[in-house]
């Protein structure tokens, strides 16, 4: 479990970090907890040559109100989001998915802006941030650029933010008084998900005004169930038919097949799993 | 003897330096001038070797040599199996590195041998080996045929077949004329996979050829076994060599074996004449530490409608692996005398074929064929239960040895000594609520609720202590099974006692303790306990097979009795007293009737001063005593599990689990409830969660704890455990042993509970583990075949062709469980 030798930069500055990365190019690898890449490089999966921590750099760490949206730090620890006052109001299904990550030292060592762009696609973070419309905020060289969240995951292990750029902050759009649930399907305690279904629903009396469903590790990237949410808007708060508008929620996905199960079944984990999402994003 | 210590659930004593770290793991030894290894491992599972080129790793940074297997083809011997099964049992050859033919992937074929553990990591990436890859053989069923061999010098996938027959042996009848006119005859086919010992504390070892003797460091749970082997595989006087186990994080069995790692790294200390370092990494430790289980077992048991089970028979292919390590063939035999468990019956056939496959071999993992049998034996009692419609906790009333019936000669030759199974089970039945949980799971059935629920039952017994030398002799084993102890007075009056058997976590330094505090009557915190290094501890049989304590710690009472008996003579001669005058009490001499009298510390002095001792008496309370067991201990329980089965995803939930076990007198019960807790996860385990699963070329899928799921604390809930205490009559102590007992018995209760809830839904069996997917699949497949039809008991049951694993090719259950 020894990686390859590398060099270690911490930097206390993004234009710093930001020349380094050029001046490293392809050997140089953003550190941003390592509660992923530090294994992989263990296991000689990866040999960057250079590492640039930016764990040091001020301003890159922080969750904040930023008047429609919740502003949140790239290297913000999973633990911050979990225990979030302010995304509990705005946000909640990010702390619902925050909470469900590995275990407590990966959630204080591990963060928001590093999961997302690793782009694991059994991650928990990512189907959260695209269903709720997340706004990425890339420095680089030319200056800073925003993705948006249907543009910013690319591929498996693949997102928008080019080799010479770096992550620095997500805007979440509020959604205020919005229902939420992470629905994470796992055989053991701290086990990446099988799937799961990140839901999140305003409710208007006994129906459903608007509902957001995205899914994760039903394909390289996290995936917005759209037929479901169209079918559940207008949809009553009842088992029997958010389970019909949740039927389709495998439509069009593409999961993986592994030891802990094929992809029969995980199309049927993601319809079961959706319903029962919704239904506790619900109240139900 | 007083009994205060003994019973007491005293918190272990070796606790606070292991838990803080302020001791020393192999791994921690630093010796000046120390290199390090690395290995170059096969990525085939099976190829030939046509070239290895060391050029650019020899020139790398801080490399000081390179080992191939040519390199040491003429001192590295071949590594030793100690117990062929059959005189005419086959065997490769087993060198620590591949020289020309690698049988597995992750066999070592070269070694690094750096001033830095890094440099030499980084030195292997520089090694360049071709391979030409040979078909792989990787499945039991296919081995069997020798259309592809694992081995193709050997000529053959067949190590060795072993009968046990108990007409042959005349101890019953004869099983195919008793099958043939039982009422019943159930066919079945069940599946151990393979699973990976997965120790805490990966294997490590650090050996010094500084000095007269060569000094071995290793992370093993045998030292003494260890130093024989290492003498005997390379040649070097048995005198010459020190085996010292320090503090092991584990083992499970997995400690027990001879490995090539600690070959090499001899033969490494040897050549540099440098101390020299190996640890693995984790995933090294899962793909090439030896594994455990992998066996098919196809069985048929007869039975009565009445419930009484007439015969049984046993037709095993068991998965050795690439090849045989210290006890690989064995392990598999020590389950043949268990298949007849806590019943009696009139016929018994146990077949058993060793055959190699192109994986890891397989070894000794904790229950060594035990809890094969016993998964067997309770998932055919259950099967019968519900084909006879009859309780399974009455239908295992109707067959097992009553406890008036004891000492008890079984059919597979054993005399079991004592044991209360109704004793047992009334308690655990208790514990447990059945009766409430039986009805509502029938409720829950009836109103076809999502998720149902299951009642797993599972008894057991266990044939451990291990163990008589002479049975070991007549199963070939090529050791004994004594234990030996030496218990040493010091002159403070301070007590050291010196083990033969090796804690690896156990708690002997407590327990130990606690048996020599009463014998002696001198205070628990006054004794040490010596074990692991063969310079401290002569003689030994190490740990395993649950026989420490029924073993080790009787070695230690028969040495503390001698003590005793020299320091009455010491005693009777400074008190001026004849020696039949002198009593021993809470550590003290007094002369009967008076109130004179010596502390033991008193005469410890007096000893060692020895100025005043009888004529001819030889100045030392010390005492040795090798102790060899007259017969096996039978532990025994009832065990009960309530499983909650999500039909909607087939997720399997272990909502409450209670046993009541039955373990003899007990030493110190906070250990045994740890011993049983621990046990426990790991049969459960077996159930639901780990399986070694490989792709179709031979390499190890699940090769890390990502794809290996070993359950935590977070994955189950608190156990309900209980004793019954049926003193063992075939040592002074009546203790039974406890190591394994929660693992042979948790495996077979979990998955009855498991199709107990979901049998009605035309569910018959399920591949371990059962997996989510794995139970959502039989539910679809038995939905297809109409839900909940209950069948007629036909009269004789057919082979359960859809029983099987369920392999994407749909074929029969085969050793490749994927």
């Amino acid at each position: 479990m020894i990686p390859s030798a590398f060099d270690y930069h911490a930097p206390t500055s993004l234009d710093e970090a930001l020349t380094l990365l050029a001046q490293g190019g392809d050997d140089a690898k953003i550190l941003a907890g390592g509660q992923s890449l530090i294994p992989v490089m263990r296991l000689r999966l990866a040999g960057p040559e250079l590492l640039i921590d930016l764990g040091r750099i001020d301003g890159l760490r922080g969750i904040e109100d930023d008047g429609d949206a919740v502003r949140i730090g790239a290297m913000t620890p999973h633990h911050d989001i979990a225990s979030s006052a302010l995304l509990g109001e705005h946000a909640a299904l990010l702390c619902a998915a925050a909470r469900t990550v590995a275990d407590p030292q990966v959630r204080h060592r591990g963060t928001f802006g590093g999961a997302l762009v690793h782009a694991d696609p059994a991650g928990d973070m990512p189907a959260p941030a695209l269903v709720l419309g997340a706004e990425f905020v890339i420095a680089g060289a030319g200056g800073i650029r925003t993705v948006s969240a249907t543009d910013f995951f690319e591929g498996l292990f693949t997102t928008a933010v080019g080799e010479d750029e770096i992550l620095t902050h997500v805007r979440i759009p509020k959604h205020t008084g919005w229902g939420a649930r992470y629905e994470k399907f796992t055989r053991v305690a701290q086990q990446w998900s099988i799937v799961a279904v990140a839901a999140t629903v305003r409710a208007e009396g006994s129906a459903i005004a608007e509902a957001r469903v995205g899914l994760t590790n039903m394909g390289s990237v996290p995936i917005r169930a759209e037929s479901v949410e169209a079918a559940l808007a207008g949809c009553a708060l009842e088992e029997a038919a958010i389970a019909r508008a949740c039927a389709s929620a495998a439509e069009g996905t593409d999961p993986p097949t592994d030891t802990n199960g094929d992809a029969d079944y995980r199309r049927h984990l993601a319809t079961v799993l959706a319903t029962r999402a919704v239904l506790s994003a619900a109240g139900g | 003897m007083t009994v205060t210590e003994i019973g007491s659930p005293r918190r272990r004593k070796e606790d606070q330096r292991l838990i803080t770290g302020r001791t020393r793991y192999t791994d921690n030894i630093v010796l000046p001038g120390m290199l390090h290894l690395a290995m170059v491992r096969s990525p085939f599972a099976h190829a030939t070797i046509t070239a290895i080129d060391t050029h650019d790793a020899t020139s790398s940074p801080g490399v000081v040599a390179v080992l191939t297997g040519r390199d040491v083809a003429d001192e590295q011997g071949s590594l030793p199996c100690a117990w062929p099964i059959t005189p005419d049992q086959k065997a490769p050859p087993h060198p620590a590195i591949a020289v020309d033919h690698v049988a597995f992937a992750g066999e070592v074929v070269a070694c690094v041998i750096a001033r830095s553990a890094a440099e030499a990591r980084d030195a292997i990436e520089l090694i360049d080996i071709d391979y030409d890859e040979l078909p792989v053989v990787l499945d039991l069923e296919e081995a069997l045929t020798d259309a592809t061999l694992a081995h193709p010098d050997l000529g053959t996938n067949k190590s060795a077949t072993w009968v046990f027959d108990s007409a042959e042996a005349g101890t019953g009848d004869d099983v195919a004329q008793v099958l043939a006119a039982s009422e019943l005859v159930l066919e079945r086919t069940y599946l151990q996979q393979r699973l990976i010992p997965a120790f805490m504390e990966p294997r490590s070892t650090v050996v010094d050829p500084t000095g007269e003797q060569i000094t071995m460091w290793s992370a093993t749970q045998v030292p003494h076994l260890l130093r024989l082997m290492l003498a005997l595989t390379l040649s070097i006087p048995e005198g010459k060599v020190r085996v010292v186990a320090p503090d092991v994080g584990g083992g499970f069995g997995g400690k027990l074996q001879v490995t090539p790692e600690e070959v090499i790294t001899m033969l490494a200390a040897r050549r540099t004449g440098k101390p020299c370092k190996y640890t693995e990494t984790r995933s090294e430790s899962l793909m090439a530490a030896h594994h455990g289980r992998g066996q098919v077992q196809r069985l048929k048991l007869g039975a009565t409608r009445e419930g009484i089970v007439t015969g049984l028979s046993v037709d095993l292919l068991a998965d050795m692996g690439a090849y045989l390590g210290l006890v690989t063939p064995g392990v598999p035999i020590l389950g043949a005398f268990m298949y007849n468990s806590i019943y009696k019956f009139a016929a018994y056939r146990f077949s058993c074929t060793n055959l190699f496959t192109n994986k890891a071999w397989t070894d000794a993992y904790r229950g060594a064929g035990r809890p094969e049998a016993t998964f067997a034996i309770e998932r055919l009692m259950d099967d019968l239960a519900h084909e006879l419609d009859m309780d399974p906790v009455e239908l295992r009333r109707k067959n097992w040895i009553k406890h008036e019936e004891f000492p008890f000669s079984t059919i597979a030759c054993l005399e079991y000594d004592s044991g209360n199974y109704e004793a047992a089970t009334d308690r655990a039945l208790e514990l447990f609520g059945y009766d409430d949980l039986c009805a509502e799971r029938d409720r829950r059935r009836a109103a076809g609720d999502r998720v149902q629920l299951g009642i797993g039952v599972s008894t057991f017994t266990e044939m451990c202590g291990l163990a008589p030398s002479r049975v070991l002799g007549a199963l070939s084993y090529a050791a004994g099974g004594w234990e030996h102890a030496q218990v040493r007075v010091l002159p403070t009056g301070a007590v050291e006692v010196v083990t033969g058997v090796s804690g690896h976590g156990q708690g002997h330094e407590t327990a130990w303790s606690q048996i020599v505090a009463d014998r002696l009557g001198v205070p628990f915190d006054s004794i040490e306990v010596l074990h692991g290094d063969t310079q401290t501890s002569q003689k030994g049989l190490d740990t395993y097979g649950s026989r420490s304590l029924v073993v080790g710690g009787m070695a230690v009472v028969a040495a503390a009795d001698k003590v005793i008996e020299k320091a009455r003579t010491v005693a009777a001669h400074l008190l001026e007293a004849s020696t039949d005058d002198i009593e021993f009490a809470e550590g003290r001499f007094s002369v009967r009737g008076t109130d004179q009298g010596l502390a033991l510390g008193e005469i410890a002095f007096a000893t060692f001063s020895a100025h005043n001792l009888p004529d001819g008496f030889e100045p030392s309370l010390d005492s040795d005593a090798t102790f060899d067991p007259e017969n096996f201990s039978f532990p025994h329980g009832t065990h009960l599990a309530a499983m909650e089965v999500d039909t909607e995803t087939g997720e399997v939930t272990l909502r409450k689990y209670v046993c009541v076990d039955d373990i003899g007198n007990v030493i110190n019960p906070m250990i045994v409830d740890g011993q049983v807790h621990g046990g426990l996860v790991q049969g459960i385990a077996q159930a639901l969660f780990e399986e070694a699963v490989h792709d179709e070329s031979g390499t190890l899928v699940s090769g890390s704890f990502v794809d290996y799921l070993v359950p935590s604390a977070a994955d189950l809930p608190s156990f309900t455990t209980d004793r019954t205490v049926t003193p063992s009559t075939t040592n002074a102590l009546g203790v039974k042993g406890v190591g394994e007992a929660g693992t042979i018995a948790s495996t077979p209760a979990i998955v009855n509970g498991v199709l107990d809830a979901i049998r009605h839904l035309g569910v018959q069996d399920i591949a371990m583990p059962c997996s989510p997917h794995r139970v959502w699949k039989a539910l679809q497949d038995g939905a297809s075949k109409g839900l909940g039809a209950e069948e007629p008991v036909p009269d004789r049951v057919a082979p359960e062709q859809d029983a099987g694993p369920m392999n994407s090719s749909g074929n029969l259950p085969t050793g490749d469980f994927q």
